[in-house]
């Protein structure tokens, strides 16, 4: 299984500035400092020297991540902006005529994870069969509601696939496209919803708009449990703990430093860090996760090391 | 987990030692709290004396954020001194010490919270 991200951004999509460009050119033309280049390859050996902030970025589109699962069907977690993007692609790769099944998961229903789907093209080709799941009992009249006047131009009844929603009861199992599915709740204003999905061995676990109130260890025991050794924890690391803990509370989202405990509890293999903060520009990212990798080895008190990424737009990850 | 007092003229003095994990931070806590019952946070500066810790987890950094709004609201001040080098990395990854001021000593924060 692989899992490709194509949003990576919380609560709402953010583009780089002109400025922010510009600070990328400076930073690596300081770095370059002089140097002469003999051909474009030289050039890409460079810039793959650069820090990331600098050479690359994390992107702006609000949550869609998918699975590949190594099936026909596609498997697709939360409709972000980046649902755009990802359904360019699908069009791209598998062509308008060739009817395709998606499976998408719903975390829970705010725009920012809804706002991706009038913009995902396969919806709009007969033949293709689009499955909503989610716990949510407004699932349904959400979808709706988003495609409908004066929210959207398009109505929902435009849509040309075939569109089905599947309502899911947290903590039960269901084998989906043979991919084993969990969906967990999680706190968040209205509730929110985490998946781990499993097949030939491998685990993925979305748990994103996910708060963690540090009062309770049942709670705390059940996201150990549900993260159990996990390939790839994808984890809502928007605030700092003190934010989180403090003027954040009850927001709805979580820290790095609640992740890595909870991955080092569950023994999870690798922990990406998901729903960036927009405020948040690509050099204050890397700073984040190069504090994140320095807190997990602090702090790892002999158990295995737990990989920590930031995710960004575009980044595929094989488990 | 261990927290005593240790008596101060110008300061109610807290000594923490060992881990503040998940295991222990609602003893911490509760201790936290039982000692402050005890003084009146306006009139004297709070300083937990953090030497002896070797560690805190995320609900340890939760306890203090509790104590810290509870002696604000009692228009009281707060510090915690002489950190650990690992302990005090912690403190600045989780951003807490934009939230309670850490001090090289205990001396240097009952200085610097009395004024």
């Amino acid at each position: 299984m692989k899992v490709k991200f194509w949003g990576t951004r919380g609560s709402l999509p953010v583009a780089a500035t002109a400025a922010d460009i510009r600070s990328k050119i400076v930073a690596a033309l300081t770095a370059a400092n002089g140097r002469q280049f003999g051909s474009p390859e030289e050039i890409e050996s460079f810039a793959e020297q650069l820090p990331f902030a600098v050479a690359g970025g994390y992107g702006g589109h609000s949550s869609c991540v998918e699975l590949i699962a190594g099936g026909a069907e596609h498997f697709i977690c939360d409709l972000g902006s980046g649902a755009r993007p990802l359904g360019q692609n699908k069009i791209a790769t598998h062509g308008p005529q060739r009817p395709q099944t998606y499976h998408v998961f719903l975390s829970h229903l705010h725009w920012d994870h809804l706002m991706g789907l009038p913009f995902f093209v396969p919806i709009y080709l007969p033949g293709n069969r689009i499955v909503i799941h989610g716990c949510h009992a407004e699932m349904e009249a959400a979808v709706r509601l988003q495609m409908s006047e004066p929210c959207f131009p398009v109505a929902f009844s435009q849509i040309a696939a075939s569109v089905e929603f599947d309502r899911l009861e947290p903590g039960g199992t269901y084998e989906i496209a043979g991919v084993r599915v969990t969906p967990k709740l999680q706190l968040h204003h209205g509730d929110s919803y985490g998946y781990r999905f499993e097949k030939d061995g491998r685990s993925f676990v979305y748990s994103t708009d996910s708060e963690h109130k540090l009062n309770n260890p049942e709670t705390a025991a059940g996201f150990i449990d549900f993260f159990r050794a996990a390939d790839l924890v994808v984890f809502d690391a928007m605030y700092s703990l003190a934010d989180a803990v403090s003027v954040k509370a009850d927001w709805g989202h979580s820290s790095n430093i609640i992740g890595i405990e909870l991955c080092q509890e569950a023994g999870a293999r690798r922990l990406a860090l998901f729903h960036h903060e927009p405020v948040h520009d690509d050099a204050q990212l890397d700073r984040l996760l190069e504090e994140s990798r320095r807190f997990e080895e602090i702090t790892r008190d002999g158990r295995a090391p737990l990989e920590i990424i930031s995710a960004y737009d575009g980044l595929t990850i094989p488990l | 987990m261990q927290l005593t007092s240790r008596p101060h003229p110008g300061a109610t003095v807290l000594v923490a030692a060992e881990r503040i994990d998940q295991a222990s931070a609602g003893e911490f806590l509760a201790a936290l709290q039982a000692e402050l019952k005890q003084h009146d946070p306006a009139a004297a500066p709070v300083v937990i004396d953090f030497a002896g810790v070797d560690y805190i987890s995320s609900v340890g950094l939760r306890a203090l954020m509790v104590i810290a709004r509870e002696i604000k609201a009692g228009k009281g001040k707060i510090g915690i001194a002489a950190l650990q080098p690992l302990v005090r990395e912690v403190f600045g990854i989780a951003r807490f010490d934009l939230v309670i001021p850490c001090f090289d000593s205990v001396e240097d924060a009952i200085a610097k919270l009395s004024t």
